[in-house]
């Protein structure tokens, strides 16, 4: 087990002080949030700076040649540049902000797939996607009539990789995959995954909502053609959200709606569109929330996702120990490679009771199926417990969360 | 790690009493009436929790049999289990005015004044409990939304969604 120096674990675990949300009692203890999978809290970096952005700079972006006005757009377009050094893209052009990874997914599967597609064509994807990087290309089938391919996981929950290679054909168009699966914590091989698609030409795109606040991303390195995450499960506000595409592809693609800001000359014979990113960027921005997500991953930098990911990989070493050591303890998703989330069961409790009980005890948890419903399928349970990580947590959360248990068991008993 | 405490007269012990335990782990009535009269399925997409309710109404619009089959919660399997046993030998229109008393009575909290219906609903204070767990009143009533929908003639799927 990777065991952190203590001068490390106390500087690391010290962070928990800047989120003004875990210090309350909920049904009177002390809250253990274990839910970040599904939203991360944020610090008071970002809650302070959406504060004074709303108290002194609100405008609107890109137009107006008032000081407010100036402000806003200066912070906004500060928060992409941000963002851009915090993945390694290689320009400001390919950092496309959106209102989360859905819109992101579904902006390629329509803007770039759309397109490309025909009949008889093939999107890969994989067992253990979320819905939101199932259903957008569901729909880019049906509106086109190309095949959506699903590889299959092992029981463990890792991709099997063999079979995932064996899909590839010269009719595939498109692999669409989980950077880290949010029901099971499968973190996939995306470079192997990436080097197979190259050889063939096959675009691809990540889904980083549960890689982003976890790990360090680096989307040159990872030579993805498309990377999509969340701001508010990497420590921002709700309705944020990245679309990381290749500056040659994204200029390639048409708008994928029409509105304010996405043009630069509109007149009824014909429209021309603005210049990347802002092509993509319809009608007025979350302006406030996207500047909140660029003190986010500030802040996220400045602790650095090494130390972060290092912390969350020892936590979740101690998490699947104590959680396998209670008697009558199923863990769903028990690949090699995991990051941050296990989802289990306990005995023949429904996990909607269990997360009732835990909850009792201010234990934070998601219970049902993840919006990950083929993954259930596959396990055959209706839904699973799940208890996920973020910077914040530490090993007393995880103790709470044994002994919750070891008390719903007893319920049940 | 803490020791395991269970006081008396605690919160959870009100919403899984031992008679709600009773009826999740051993459900009455827990099988499809073939030739069932009226059905009905329900379904709480937040959780998972799928059931189908099979009643048999007599020509006098008795029920004569009621049955359900599914899985879910225990508040939702032990709601469903209860409703079986009470609702068989009520009559159509006593069986809605259950659904409304019940529905009311969980849903209002505590400005509910109970209406004399008369049948005896003792038994479901059981599920009492529920009211003060907002995203669990839906698993307690979603059989008596089934039943509502099937003695109705509906026959459709209801969702708490």
């Amino acid at each position: 087990m990777s065991q952190a120096q203590p001068n490390e674990l106390a500087a690391i675990e010290s962070y928990r002080d800047d989120f003004p949300v875990l210090q309350q009692e909920v049904n009177g203890h002390p809250l253990v949030y274990l839910d970040s999978a599904a939203s991360a809290q944020q610090p008071d970096v970002v809650i302070d700076t959406v504060a004074r952005y709303q108290r002194h700079d609100h405008a609107n972006v890109h137009r107006g040649v008032h000081t407010l006005s100036h402000r806003a757009t200066e912070a906004y377009e500060g928060a992409r540049d941000k963002i851009q050094s915090f993945i390694n893209a290689a320009s400001r052009a390919e950092i496309v902000l959106t209102s989360g990874a859905t819109e992101s997914i579904n902006l390629v599967a329509q803007s770039f797939c759309r397109p490309r597609l025909q009949s008889g064509d093939q999107v890969l994807i994989t067992h253990m996607e979320h819905h939101s990087n199932i259903v957008p290309w569901q729909l880019v089938c049906e509106q086109t009539g190309a095949e959506l391919l699903v590889a299959p996981i092992d029981a463990g929950g890792a991709l099997e990789y063999g079979a995932f290679e064996s899909l590839l054909s010269d009719r595939t168009r498109m692999i669409a995959i989980a950077h880290v699966s949010n029901a099971l914590g499968s973190i996939n091989p995306v470079e192997d995954i990436i080097a197979l698609a190259r050889a063939r030409d096959i675009p691809v795109l990540l889904d980083g909502a549960q890689g982003v606040p976890h790990m360090s991303i680096d989307v040159r390195s990872i030579d993805c053609d498309f990377y999509a995450f969340s701001g508010h499960k990497a420590f921002g506000p709700t309705g944020t959200g990245v679309l990381y595409g290749r500056e040659a592809l994204l200029d390639a693609m048409p708008p994928y709606q029409g509105g304010g800001d996405m043009i630069l000359e509109v007149s009824f014979d014909g429209t021309i569109y603005n210049d990347l990113p802002y092509k993509f960027e319809a009608g007025t921005p979350n302006i406030g929330g996207v500047i909140g997500l660029g003190a986010a991953v500030e802040y996220l930098e400045s602790i650095g996702m090494q130390r972060i990911a290092a912390h969350e990989q020892s936590l979740l070493e101690y998490m699947i120990q104590a959680l396998g050591d209670i008697e009558g303890v199923r863990l769903i998703g028990t690949a090699k490679n995991k990051a941050s989330v296990q989802s289990f069961l306990v005995d023949d409790i429904h996990p909607h009771d269990l997360g009732t009980i835990l909850d009792h005890q201010g234990v934070a948890i998601r219970t049902g199926h993840h919006c990950a419903m083929p993954v259930m399928d596959f396990y055959g349970v209706p839904g699973t417990a799940r208890a996920s990580l973020g910077l914040y947590n530490n090993r007393d959360d995880i103790d709470r969360l044994t002994s919750a248990i070891l008390k719903a068991r007893k319920i049940f008993s | 790690m803490s020791a395991v405490d269970i006081r008396q007269g605690d919160e959870l012990r009100e919403l899984y009493r031992e008679l709600i335990l009773d009826h999740a782990r051993n459900p009455r009535h827990f099988r499809k009436i073939e030739g069932a009269t009226h059905t009905a399925e329900g379904i709480n997409p937040l959780c998972g929790d799928k059931l189908k309710l099979y009643v048999r109404l007599n020509d006098d619009d008795v029920i004569t049999e009621a049955a359900f089959e599914g899985s879910g919660c225990a508040i939702s399997v032990a709601s469903a289990s209860l409703l079986t046993d009470l609702v068989t030998g009520l009559s159509r229109s006593q069986a809605l005015d259950c659904f409304g008393e019940i529905t009311a009575r969980l849903t209002q909290a505590d400005n509910h004044k109970s209406r004399d219906i008369g049948v005896n609903l003792d038994k479901l204070r059981a599920l009492d409990g529920v009211r003060e767990y907002p995203s669990r009143v839906k698993c307690a009533t979603l059989a008596w939304h089934a039943l509502n929908s099937a003695v109705q003639g509906h026959n459709k799927t209801v969702s708490t969604e």
